[in-house]
Parts: structure tokens; C-alpha cells; sequence
């Protein structure tokens, strides 16, 4: 017998928000879509900037894990495109300086030291800096930015839009230390900090040690390649360049060339594309540029004679998978040689600590990383702390602000004197939503608009300078009907069992088949039981009280709810009804009340 | 605002043989009170027609005047339909079934349609045993005029505001055993579990098909003192037949104990099993069966399930041997053989 589920605990309806949930940063997406609806650019810029810190950055450059957790990607086959409604509030928004946070008059004397002065380190001196502290980021390059800035293309991403996000942050009165560069850190310790931030991220290219890698100057590795374009000491590049690996800086390596005077760019895969570590859209935008990628070719060496080099080895690949689709077994099956003039390495980047002594209170893990504490963010060395890249190995810029805004609480109350372990709780508040019979105060009627593609600069065009930026952003027509592709899936359907008289009136009228009264069973039996079989079980069954009259159970299958309001409106006692659910997310120095109680509906 | 049920559905919905899924049996969002039983009733009639892979062009809707005969728009919006005068729905039916006997005609009609109005019309619909389903969606009350007592409502049940029936009520499962019917069931519109197999049963049924469902109303008879609301009728409903629809050529999985269930076989292949849950009730016993109904309603029960079926008896064509051809499918000679051909007619009979 399922028990009854318990909603009063914040996470179960914060999970039935699916991308909010999938969010490491908790963006209240549904919010500021809503608010995009209305026209409320700047409100639904200050939805985002509160949790995610840089919405204009992000709704260009998100890795984007809302969108394959997005329940609209299930009752259809396209996920609304979020981010793309992000970059709408972030290009529409109207001047926001009177609603940034503020450094006090009076600081709190207390001196925090910021190693890097990419996403993590900014999102925590973001939360820190209106608590009074002193804040020093030291940055090894002479501009702010990290790998936002020195990885990611101009045509993806303008520096004027990373200028201006790092730059209300910065006026804040944080002291940025460029060209410092970190190289021990007990030097650092000994300059007498109250706590240090370390937001060095992975700045390690991979290398690819085969024969000949160092016999030409003209073997690049990926990052630090993009980085001396985006510094301007690369400007040019040969007319055939091989990138090799097939991830996301390969994207960027390949796209980057074909701007630099490459004329013909191939990217170079070990395995078939389901392996492709890529974003799909990435991949998509590196082909519609004609990029060439090869699959099934491992690279054996370099062709460098007379130290020019020519080329390289590949041995063609077959791969035998099995039926969950993983490798079984692989056999070389040819060798071949492509010509080329440049080589990028672009096959993935690692951590570097060797400026870390080893003897200064810092226990490393197996990969030769500090260990660091998954929810306090502290090393082992007290009153140090880790974020972004440099706390867990590479992920992205997202949850690169989460590990920001999880130090950021630490160090606020670790230099408060309150237990860092003792973590300020989330909650959840629910509000009715009722405005008439068949009245709800969001759009609840589903739109079976199709996902809008995002306008591109014609092919021409976009070559013509480095810094052209592809992607035009969705105009009026396009958001008009990309928000209201929204199933708004924070308006929760919630029961109440006592007030149930079981007439179906929710079960027939609900379009996706998520409502069954039935007998109460376990949880793998119940699931076979419903209206349509519940197969996705990384979804919750929602299993009411007994009913009254007869003893049963109402089941919801959240999988597949389209957040209609339907049940809510056929329901003649008012059992269902929608409320919306606000997550209540802690940060640093903010005291999150308990949640209100539920309002009546009116 | 809400005026329409979206058309985004479950995508893996099961599909019948001819490529539809049950929201394609579906018609307009009801707009009868949120809570009526009349939506579940129809919930299921959408249920029933996918299971039994009813062509929707293939079936006409039929109904009177009320919340009930208004309930044909809420689904199978592919299909034919009448909506015709108040109580007059069967000799609309038995017009429309004389003319085109191919189509299966389903008929709903309430307690105010069919044994106030429309007695007289329903009690010779069962006479002729007109091949049709007739559906009775009883909740007692004049829902539509806001809540007199109608012709079923029991003998001191109360109206909403308190005051109690005075006159007794006429039972059309009683009637239609009286009168010779051919398949008679009662059910409950809270329980699609039984209503289903028995609309399958009834649809399927060649002759008359009566199919009585108490179906409470939810905004003027689902009260303290009703004897037709949710509460009451699932308090005393008493289950006296399960019943399994078995498809034409379709397998018996269930596991019925020798002697426990009564298998009857209809006339286009299907076969329904009568498995007894009171054993001293036989649903092709038509005078036992009266007799345990009288006994057990004056006990206050609400008898359900399919409780008399005979599938030997000849439908209206039957009894006056009209063409086995719809009279569309005729062509013009057949259908007017002339005036010779009339004045030979006559002449035989002088």
C-alpha cells in the first residue's frame, strides 16, 4: 500500500516543476515566462538574475538542462525552448540599476579573497557584496570573464552582454586584481583573509600524446587556442584544419576557424554521433556552417615532415553495441590519412592544483583534487572554499552560479560564527489561482504551437567578422508563441480527499490520462493500474488519503499533466483545485520565512 | 477560460483496429454541472465504442429532451445523431432503425424523458424489440427545471430543500421485465468497471437493450435524505451479476469455476459471460428474476448488473419479416414497384 504522498515537504511539488527542478541554480522558469507573456521584460530579467546571475550570458550559452527535463518535451517531442525566452527578457529589459543589489555604506570588515574571476567567483562575490564584505578576486588574465570570456566565441556570446553582467556585479565595489595570478597558495593564506574563494575552474586542455605531437608549432589545444583568438594573438589559421574530439569546444574550435579563414573543417570522432558529447544545438549550428564531422576515425598520429605538418593517422573504426545501445566491442577495420595544416585538440580539460601546497591542510582525492565538501562547498582546510569547475571537475557555467551561491551561504555564515553544515532550508509556498468558474490567473488552455526555431545572420554574412553574433534572438511573433508553450507546471494540482465524491468528473475530462481512482496497491503494481500505464518512473505518483465513500485512492501521474486546470474546473466539490507553487530558495544573508498556509480558493 | 477539452492526449495511448484512440470517441466538453453522473456515463459509452471498435459512422445517437438527451454532443462527434422531441426519441429511433438496420442505434434518455413524457413511447419500444440500446440516466429529480421530484424518485426521498415524495416510483427495470424485454441491466454511473462491459454487452445485444444508470445528480439530488445520491447508491447497490464481454473470436482469460458463470452467446460472435455474485439469482430465469427484484427493492437495495438476457427472441425486422437490405441500398424499382404493383397488393387483400 502507497501512503499517502506528503506535499507538505517543499521538494514534492518544487519536482513536478521540472526544469526548475533540473536547474542546479532552481531558476524559477515558469515565473518568468509567465511574466515574458505580459510584456514584463525587466521583472522576468530579475526572476532569472536572482537565481542564475547572468540571464543575458546564459540565455545565449546555457548548457540548458531545463530543456530535456522539460514535461512539454514528453506530451509532444520538443521541449519550450527556455533559454531562448531567457535571451528575450535579457535583449528586452528596460534599465535595471535601481533593483541590483547594493553594497552597504558601512562594510563588515571582514575580507574575502576570490581566486578567478569567472561565474562562480562572481556569483559569489554577487551575494556577498551586499553584506558589507570585502571582496579581492585575483585574475590571472587582464580581463574578468573566465571561461565565458576565453572560451566561448564572440559570435556566440558578445562581450558587450558579459561586460555588462560582470560589470553589475563588479560595481558593487569589488577589487579586481588582474594579471595576479595565483601560483601558491600559502602565500595567499598568509596575507590573512578571513575566508578564500577558489574559482580557478578546469583551464587544462587534455592532451592527445601520439607520435609527432610536438614536432609542429601548428597542433593547438582547444582552449587555450580560443583563448589567444579571443585575445586577439591568433588571427589567422590554414585553410584545412582537423578538430579533434567532438564536444562543445570542439563546436567552438570549428566554428572558430571557419571565421580565422579555414576553408574546410573537419571534426574528427572516435565513436558514432550517439556518443557525441556535444549539445545537439551545438552540433546543429556547426553543421549548418558546413562543418564536416567524421565519425568512427581514432587518431593514431601526427604527419609532421621536415616539421611541417601534413596531416594525420586515423583508424577506421566498427563498433558492435548492444541492445541498451553501449559498446560490446570495437575493431580497427582500416587506416587513412587526412591532410591538413592545423590541428586543434579539443578532447576535453582537467583540473590544475599543483599551485595548492600539499602541506597546508588540503587532502586531495584520487584525481589530485581538493576534497571538497558536496554542500558547504569548504575544502578541507578550514575557511577555504571551492566552485565551479575547480570544486567538482568541468560541468558548465549553471552550475558553476550554484556552487557560487552555496559558498556564498557558507562563507556568510561561517564568518557569522554559525555552522556551515547546518544549511538554510528551502520552501514552497502555494497560492490559489482561481479567478472565475472557468477562470485561472495564468493561460491554462494548451497551445499546440510548435517550438520556434531561432533566426541565424544569413551564411554570408556571419563570416565576414569574428565577432558577428549567429544568433538574432527570437522577435515578437516567435516569443508570442514560444511562452505559451509553457504548461506553466508550478500551478500544482492539489487534492483534497475529504471533499472527493467520486463522480470521475477529473478522470474523464483529464486530456493526458493522469487521473485513476482505484484500490490502493504498492507503488510497481499501482503503476500498471492507471487510466495509462505509468512507465516514467523518474515521475511521482501522487496518491491521495483514502476517498471517503469508498475507501479508495486518487492517483495522479504527475508525468504527463499539462497543468489544463481541467480536473480543477469539472470538480464539483472543489477536491482539486491549482495552486501555484513558489519555490523559496535560500541565499546568503536572505532569512527564507516558513511557508504561508494555503489559501482558500476563492 | 476553458470551453474545450485540448486535443493533446497520452502519446502512447492504444489504438483499436481501426487506428483510433479512445479520445477520437470523444465529442464537445459537457456542459452540464461539473460533478453530473451523466459525464461518467458518457465517459464510459467512450469507453465501450473504442473497446467494441464501433465505426463512429456506423452508430447513430438518439435522444429526447434533458440533461440526459443532451449528453449525445459530449461524445462520438463522428457519428450520426437526433436530438428529437421530449419523450418521442423511440419512434424517432424505430423510424430511423426501419429505414437503415445496419446502423447501431444507441438512445439516451433520463427519468423525466422516458417514464414521464415518454412512457408510452418506451413501453412499445420494448413491445417491438426494436433493435436499439437504451440508456435510462436516472438521478430522480427534473434537473433542468431545478429539482422536482421526477417519476422515479423513491416513495420519502427528499427534495433539497427538505420536503419528501409522496407518490411511488415507477422502476423501468420492473417495467421493461413486465413487458417482455429482451436485455435488461441496472448500473451505477460511479462504476465504470461495471457500466462498461455492460454497455459493451448491450450494444452488442440484438433486440431491445435496456440499461438503467443511476446517475446521481449532483447539484439537485446528491443530499442527506436522496436516495439517489453518490453516497446512498454506493451504499446500496447490491452486485447480483458480474458480467465479462468477450469479443468475436476473442480468448476467455478470465478463470470462471464450472457452473460459476452463465455464458451467452450473441448474435454477432461475442459472447457474454453472466458470472452469478449472488447465487440465488438466474439472469435467464425472466420470473425468479422479477420475483428478486420486488423482494429485494422493498429491501431498499439498488439491484445491479446485467439481470435478464435472452438473445432467442426476433427483433422488430424479425417479427414483420422486412428486407435484410437498408432501404438506402435499394435502388429505386425495389423501393416503388409501381402503382400495379399496389393495386395488386390491395386486390389481395379485398
Amino acid at each position: 500500500m502507497m501512503d499517502p504522498t506528503d506535499t507538505s515537504h517543499p521538494d514534492y511539488f518544487h519536482r513536478v516543476v521540472d526544469c526548475q527542478w533540473a536547474c542546479p541554480a532552481h531558476t524559477d522558469v515558469p515565473q518568468y515566462i509567465r511574466l515574458i507573456a505580459q510584456g514584463r521584460f525587466t521583472d522576468a530579467y530579475m526572476v532569472n538574475r536572482q537565481s542564475n546571475v547572468f540571464p543575458g550570458i546564459l540565455g545565449r550559452v546555457c548548457d540548458r538542462p531545463c530543456e530535456p527535463a522539460c514535461r512539454r518535451g514528453r506530451v509532444e517531442d520538443k521541449a519550450v525552448a527556455i533559454c531562448r525566452l531567457k535571451r528575450v527578457a535579457a535583449d528586452h529589459r528596460e534599465d535595471i540599476s535601481e533593483r541590483l543589489p547594493k553594497a552597504p555604506e558601512q562594510g563588515n570588515g571582514k575580507r574575502v579573497a576570490l581566486i578567478g574571476a569567472g561565474c562562480a567567483s562572481l556569483t559569489v562575490a554577487n551575494d556577498l557584496a551586499p553584506l558589507g564584505y570585502e571582496l579581492h578576486v585575483f585574475e590571472a588574465l587582464e580581463k574578468s570573464g573566465g571561461l565565458m570570456r576565453t572560451n566561448i566565441p564572440q559570435f556566440r556570446l558578445p562581450p558587450k552582454v558579459l561586460d555588462e553582467e560582470i560589470d553589475n556585479i563588479l560595481d558593487m565595489g569589488v577589487q579586481v586584481h588582474y594579471g595576479a595570478r595565483i601560483d601558491s597558495m600559502a602565500e595567499l593564506l598568509d596575507k590573512h583573509f578571513d575566508a578564500v574563494f577558489v574559482g580557478t575552474g578546469a583551464p587544462k586542455g587534455k592532451e592527445l600524446k601520439l607520435p609527432g605531437r610536438y614536432d609542429s608549432d601548428r597542433i593547438h589545444i582547444g582552449i587555450q587556442w580560443l583563448e589567444s583568438v579571443a585575445f586577439e594573438h591568433t588571427k589567422t589559421i590554414g585553410k584545412q584544419v582537423l578538430i579533434i574530439g567532438v564536444g562543445n569546444t570542439a563546436m567552438d574550435c570549428c566554428r572558430t576557424a571557419l571565421r580565422l579563414g579555414a576553408e574546410n573543417v573537419k571534426v574528427m570522432a572516435r565513436k558514432p554521433r550517439q556518443f557525441f558529447k556535444a549539445s545537439d544545438w551545438e552540433l546543429e549550428d556547426a553543421e549548418e556552417e558546413n562543418v564536416d564531422i567524421v565519425v568512427n576515425h581514432s587518431p593514431k598520429a601526427f604527419v609532421v615532415e621536415d616539421g611541417v605538418l601534413k596531416g594525420m593517422d586515423f583508424e577506421v573504426m566498427t563498433y558492435e553495441l548492444d541492445d541498451n545501445g553501449r559498446i560490446v566491442e570495437s575493431a580497427v577495420t582500416g587506416e587513412t590519412m587526412i591532410p591538413c595544416d592545423d590541428i586543434i585538440l579539443a578532447i576535453g580539460q582537467e583540473n590544475a592544483f599543483d599551485w595548492i601546497e600539499r602541506d597546508i591542510g588540503f587532502e586531495f582525492n584520487e584525481w589530485d583534487c581538493p576534497v571538497v565538501d558536496e554542500d558547504t562547498m569548504m575544502a578541507t582546510r578550514e575557511g577555504v572554499f571551492f566552485g565551479g569547475d575547480a570544486a567538482f571537475g568541468p560541468k558548465n557555467i549553471i552550475w558553476g552560479v550554484a556552487h557560487g551561491h552555496a559558498a556564498a551561504i557558507s562563507i556568510h555564515r561561517y564568518l557569522s560564527g554559525q555552522d556551515i553544515t547546518d544549511r538554510p532550508p528551502r520552501h514552497l509556498n502555494l497560492s490559489a489561482q482561481k479567478m472565475g468558474i472557468h477562470e485561472w490567473s495564468y493561460s491554462n488552455q494548451y497551445d499546440a504551437s510548435e517550438r520556434r526555431l531561432m533566426p541565424h545572420v544569413g551564411l554570408k554574412e556571419r563570416f565576414k567578422q569574428l565577432d558577428i553574433e549567429v544568433e538574432l534572438g527570437f522577435n515578437e511573433e516567435q516569443t508570442l508563441a514560444e511562452v505559451e508553450r509553457c504548461l506553466n507546471c508550478d500551478i500544482q494540482t492539489v487534492f483534497k480527499a475529504p471533499a472527493c465524491i467520486e463522480c470521475d468528473a477529473c478522470i474523464d475530462i483529464c486530456p493526458t490520462s493522469c487521473l485513476t481512482i482505484t484500490e490502493n496497491g504498492e507503488a510497481a503494481d499501482l503503476r500498471t493500474r492507471l487510466s495509462a500505464p505509468a512507465e516514467n518512473m523518474d515521475q511521482a505518483l501522487y496518491v491521495s488519503d483514502a476517498l471517503p465513500q469508498t475507501a479508495r485512492v486518487m492517483v495522479k501521474d504527475e508525468d504527463l499533466c499539462v497543468h489544463c486546470g481541467l480536473c480543477a474546473e469539472r470538480c464539483p466539490t472543489g477536491a482539486w483545485d491549482m495552486l501555484k507553487s513558489k519555490v523559496l530558495q535560500p541565499y546568503a544573508g536572505t532569512v527564507v520565512a516558513k511557508p504561508v498556509t494555503v489559501k482558500k480558493a476563492v | 477560460m476553458s470551453t474545450s477539452k485540448p486535443k493533446v492526449r497520452h502519446p502512447n495511448l492504444p489504438r483499436n483496429k481501426h487506428g483510433l484512440t479512445f479520445r477520437d470517441y470523444e465529442g464537445a466538453v459537457s456542459t452540464l454541472c461539473a460533478g453530473c453522473g451523466h459525464d461518467s456515463v458518457t465517459g464510459a459509452i467512450v469507453q465501450a465504442a473504442f473497446e467494441l471498435e464501433i465505426e463512429p459512422h456506423g452508430l447513430a445517437k438518439m435522444s429526447g429532451i434533458g440533461c440526459s438527451s443532451k449528453t449525445p454532443a459530449y461524445f462520438l462527434s463522428a457519428s450520426h445523431g437526433f436530438n428529437s422531441v421530449h419523450g418521442r426519441m423511440p419512434s424517432v429511433t424505430t423510424g430511423a432503425n426501419a429505414a437503415n438496420r445496419d446502423l447501431i442505434y444507441l438512445g439516451i434518455s433520463g427519468d423525466g424523458d422516458s417514464l414521464s413524457i415518454g412512457l408510452g413511447q418506451f413501453a412499445h419500444a420494448i413491445r417491438r424489440n426494436l433493435n436499439m440500446t437504451y440508456l435510462i440516466e436516472n438521478n430522480g429529480v427534473y434537473g433542468l427545471t431545478k429539482g422536482q421530484f421526477s417519476a422515479s424518485a423513491d416513495l420519502g426521498s427528499k427534495a433539497k430543500k427538505g420536503e419528501a415524495n409522496q407518490q411511488p416510483p415507477i422502476d423501468p427495470v420492473s417495467l421493461a421485465m413486465s413487458l417482455g424485454a429482451t436485455f435488461v441491466a441496472r448500473s451505477f454511473s460511479g462504476d465504470k468497471a461495471q457500466l462498461v462491459p455492460l454497455l459493451k454487452a448491450a450494444l452488442t445485444h440484438n433486440g431491445f437493450a435496456l440499461v438503467d444508470i443511476i446517475s446521481p445528480c449532483v447539484t439537485f439530488n446528491d443530499h442527506e435524505g436522496s436516495t439517489k445520491s453518490y453516497r446512498w447508491s454506493r451504499e446500496h447497490v447490491h452486485k447480483v451479476v458480474h458480467t465479462d464481454f468477450v469479443p468475436p473470436a476473442g480468448e476467455i482469460t478470465a478463470d470462471y469455476e464450472a457452473g460459476a458463470a452463465i455464458p451467452v452467446d450473441m448474435h454477432d460472435g461475442s459472447r457474454v459471460m453472466l458470472r452469478k455474485v449472488d447465487d440465488d439469482y438466474d439472469p435467464t430465469d425472466r420470473l425468479a428474476a422479477i420475483d428478486f427484484l420486488q423482494r429485494h427493492t422493498a429491501a431498499g437495495e439498488v439491484v445491479t448488473g446485467l439481470l435478464y438476457i435472452d438473445e432467442s427472441k426476433p427483433d422488430m425486422h424479425g417479427v414483420s419479416g422486412t428486407t435484410a437490405t437498408p432501404l438506402r441500398d435499394l435502388d429505386y424499382d425495389a423501393l416503388n414497384p409501381g402503382a400495379d404493383a399496389l393495386a395488386e397488393i390491395q386486390l389481395a387483400w379485398r
